[in-house]
């Protein structure tokens, strides 16, 4: 893997435009069962202007600088060899319906472990008005040839 | 539902346990959802070509899915502040059995100055832990 994938500036994606069904699709999918999750009404009278989407819902913009990673040129990642090491998302608000988002990538620390390599991918996405929503981090491990 | 009482809790009270049942209907259905078309988590033939023990779940499902019984504790999908895992074991679904995931969720430490819980989350399949260092940070104060 290229060390040099740290630091390296990369555009800021297309907004994603949260959808209520997407929303609901998705919470539906990780067995959520909170009415804010699924409910509109619900999600109202607990202050939110539509269905909260679970905390996991952002991988789905996430994927989008996932995927500008892996398509680096000369990144050398092959994405056939790809496992998810470690994920975390932390929010200064909940992602709701009608949000629209921006996700904007940074590697943040590429290692090599014997014949595997690591990659930690930041994506730091924000609302129209530019305020945080929510920052996704993962952890890939590229495995190696098996000797 | 109504937000549980910050002053009221304790490092190690067990707050929220569940069980889920993933089946490759679940696999099929996460894939939709998240737009992960990964085909290990729905092809036998697949998986079996690169080595794998059978038609793995998502890990993103996996960490979906062991939040829940934490967001239904506290009432409130918006109080999650902050949640990591590491993944440290594939659930292998069986065609016909599917898998039986096992959550449950601890208080690991308490922030008072924030009124904010941090629950540790066990979560198993099969007697083995899949996930490690899974950890959710919940928001209890005044909004």
């Amino acid at each position: 893997m290229n060390p040099e994938l740290v630091g390296r500036a990369f555009p800021p994606t297309s907004p994603y435009l949260v959808g209520r069904e997407k929303v609901r699709e998705f919470a539906r999918a990780v067995f959520a069962t909170n009415p804010i999750n699924l409910d509109p009404a619900a999600a109202r009278e607990a202050g939110y202007a539509d269905v909260v989407a679970p905390p996991t819902f952002a991988v789905v913009v996430q994927e989008h600088t996932l995927a500008q990673l892996l398509a680096e040129p000369d990144g050398g990642i092959d994405f056939t060899r790809v496992v998810h090491g470690d994920q975390r998302f932390t929010f200064s608000r909940p992602i709701v319906a009608g949000d629209e988002l921006t996700a904007q990538l940074a590697v943040t620390a590429v290692k090599t472990l014997g014949a595997h390599s690591m990659v930690t991918a930041e994506s730091t996405m924000t609302d129209p008005s530019g305020a945080h929503v929510v920052t996704a981090i993962s952890t890939l491990v590229v495995r190696g040839d098996e000797s | 539902m109504s937000l549980p009482a910050f002053d009221a809790l304790a490092v190690g009270d067990v707050v929220a346990e569940r069980t889920t049942r993933l089946t490759r209907d679940s696999l099929v259905r996460y894939a939709g959802a998240s737009g992960d078309f990964n085909s290990i988590h729905y092809r036998d033939d697949i998986a079996a070509s690169v080595g794998l023990p059978g038609v793995l779940a998502h890990g993103m499902l996996t960490m979906g899915l062991a939040v829940q019984p934490v967001v239904d504790w506290v009432g409130d999908a918006g109080r999650v502040a902050d949640y990591q895992v590491r993944f440290t074991r594939p659930i292998v679904v069986d065609p016909v059995d599917g898998a039986q995931v096992s959550v449950t969720a601890k208080v690991g430490a308490l922030d008072a100055a924030a009124e904010a819980a941090r629950i540790d989350l066990t979560v198993t399949y099969n007697g083995d832990t899949v996930l490690g260092k899974a950890q959710v940070r919940v928001l209890l104060g005044a909004k």
